[in-house]
């Protein structure tokens, strides 16, 4: 559905390579190209008729966050994508509240961006990395979180859906033990927000992450929601210009309040209102509608591919857009180069999930994600390519 | 060089790699190459006495040109000299990035004189060179 508004996909492309990044649809880029071309101008400082409609537009974007997902407008703050959102959780606000010995739960499901901050963190001051085990089918089960929780339990850092996988982990009742325990509850969304309805206030969610560019905004803007009290504890990673009230010779100092204070230096102002244009567009559409279609996708490939003997997929039963597979005895990558020949662009690799080997004895896999803009025709696609996986060396070589 | 001769000369050297294995010995030089652009992942050893190379070894997960190319590579290698080895290594790399090289030097390494025209899997096939060379720096570093 809405293929009609992605100028990418005038290029005979099959996108399937939107757990990486998602095509923009024109809307988007005309807001920014705009900004660029009617009213270029710095935030909060001009008094110039550009100016203020930068302003306007800018500051409203977070009014735009909150509906979306639920949240205060004053507790979403802009960054630069998930991973700085994650980092500034860990090193502004963990590294404050924690100490030695406290744990930290996460599962080997996770990106590289929800653990090697605390592996960092743990090397700072000691705190004690566990791994929830995960289910046969890779899933999440707030069971197995049960049972390593210890009194020293500080934390359970998680993604909503993982990357490789494709599960959806069930983050209000996570999110309610957390809460009932007094666990800090801290959600990376990078693959769950673009794709579902997510609502931080509701789902007891401390802290929540994510990327602009995954849901058809701009590369280089992300979001980080904290709950107010937890913000005003929070310390920023970055300090400079339009983040302060004032700075002394005697040392002295004094931040902006909650939002400002975490934005030091000018941010990346297109994106920032090209993502409120992604959101308002996705709202538009519907989150229920979008999820709708991704699982109706993903059902109608499963169906297909399943005739295909030499394909093995390890996440039939994830309730996303989300496949991981391989042809047997074909290395991911060169797999992954066969597909481009056929103009289907997919990714091969461990997904930044180095860990997930450890749990599904392969470390390699071609991921095929889809987003609302994928069709029947595309997975057909895909399914005629595949077909002639055993032309593979002909064509790659 | 035939396409088809070329394809069956990397499909060979990537379905029945030469060299392929490591073993258990601290005589060997070793080298992990995680390779920056892809995901490439071998692991190198290699013996060296008196100025020659006597063997090397290697093993991981990686595609296709980067199997061939260390199948293909350390057959050419074993039994050169070090200096050998490096106007060897010199004359590859030039192929790959499409600079003046002598054909003669490199034989079955020919085969990659190609791979310019895919750009993403011009790492591929400099793996196993790079990972020589890093093992040749750590053994006049050790000097």
């Amino acid at each position: 559905m809405n293929r009609e508004d992605f100028p990418m996909l005038d290029n005979n492309i099959v996108y399937f390579d939107n757990g990486a990044t998602t095509l923009k649809p024109k809307c988007v880029i005309d807001e920014m190209n705009k900004y660029y071309m009617e009213h270029t101008s710095n935030i909060h400082r001009g008094d110039y008729d550009a100016a203020l409609k930068t302003n306007e537009l800018y500051d409203n974007v977070r009014n735009i966050i909150g509906e979306f997902v639920n949240a205060d407008p004053n507790c979403c703050i802009y960054t630069s994508g998930t991973t700085m959102s994650i980092n500034m959780v860990v090193f502004g606000y963990m590294r404050k509240h924690l100490k030695k010995g406290d744990e930290v739960l996460l599962n080997k499901a996770e990106h590289a961006s929800n653990i090697l901050p605390w592996i960092k963190l743990s090397e700072e001051i000691g705190i004690v990395i566990k791994y929830v085990p995960l289910n046969k089918d890779y899933s999440l089960s707030l069971d197995n979180i049960k049972k390593c929780v210890t009194k020293k339990t500080k934390v359970i850092s998680l993604a909503q859906v993982t990357n490789v996988i494709g599960d959806v982990r069930d983050i209000k009742s996570i999110g309610k033990y957390c809460h009932d325990n007094n666990i800090l509850f801290n959600v990376d969304g990078a693959q769950s927000v673009p794709h579902m309805k997510v609502d931080f206030k509701n789902s007891y969610i401390d802290f929540l992450s994510f990327s602009g560019h995954k849901m058809c905004g701009p590369t280089g803007v992300g979001v980080l929601i904290g709950r107010y009290e937890l913000l005003e504890e929070m310390e920023p990673v970055f300090y400079g210009g339009g983040m302060n009230n004032y700075f002394e010779e005697d040392y002295s100092y004094e931040l902006k309040s909650i939002p400002t204070r975490f934005e030091a230096g000018t941010p990346p102002i297109a994106e920032v209102i090209g993502l409120g244009e992604a959101i308002k567009y996705l709202m538009n559409i519907g989150m229920d509608k979008i999820h709708e279609q991704e699982v109706k996708l993903k059902k109608y490939l499963i169906d297909k591919i399943s005739n295909i003997k030499n394909v093995t997929v390890y996440n039939k039963t994830s309730d996303s857009g989300i496949l991981a597979l391989n042809v047997d005895g074909v290395f991911a990558q060169d797999l992954s180069v066969f597909l481009n020949k056929y103009n289907v662009c997919v990714r091969a690799g461990n997904h930044c999930a180095k860990m997930l080997k450890d749990e599904m004895n392969i470390k390699n896999t071609v991921r095929v994600s889809m987003y609302f803009y994928n069709n029947f025709e595309d997975v057909d696609k895909l399914i005629e390519a595949l077909k002639n996986n055993k032309e593979i060396f002909n064509v790659i070589i | 060089m035939d396409d088809n001769l070329r394809r069956e000369i990397i499909l060979e050297n990537y379905q029945n790699p030469d060299n392929r294995g490591l073993i258990d010995d601290d005589s060997y030089l070793k080298v992990n190459t995680n390779s920056e652009s892809c995901i490439d992942n071998f692991d190198f050893m290699m013996k060296i006495e008196d100025g020659t190379i006597k063997d090397i070894r290697f093993d991981g997960e990686a595609c296709a040109i980067s199997t061939s190319a260390s199948s293909i590579m350390t057959r050419k290698l074993i039994g050169k000299s070090v200096d050998e080895v490096k106007k060897i290594l010199t004359n590859y790399k030039n192929m790959i990035e499409e600079k003046d090289y002598d054909e003669d030097i490199l034989g079955e390494l020919n085969v990659y004189d190609h791979i310019c025209k895919q750009p993403n899997r011009k790492n591929c096939a400099l793996l196993p060179m790079v990972s020589v060379e890093k093992m040749l720096g750590e053994l006049e570093n050790g000097k």
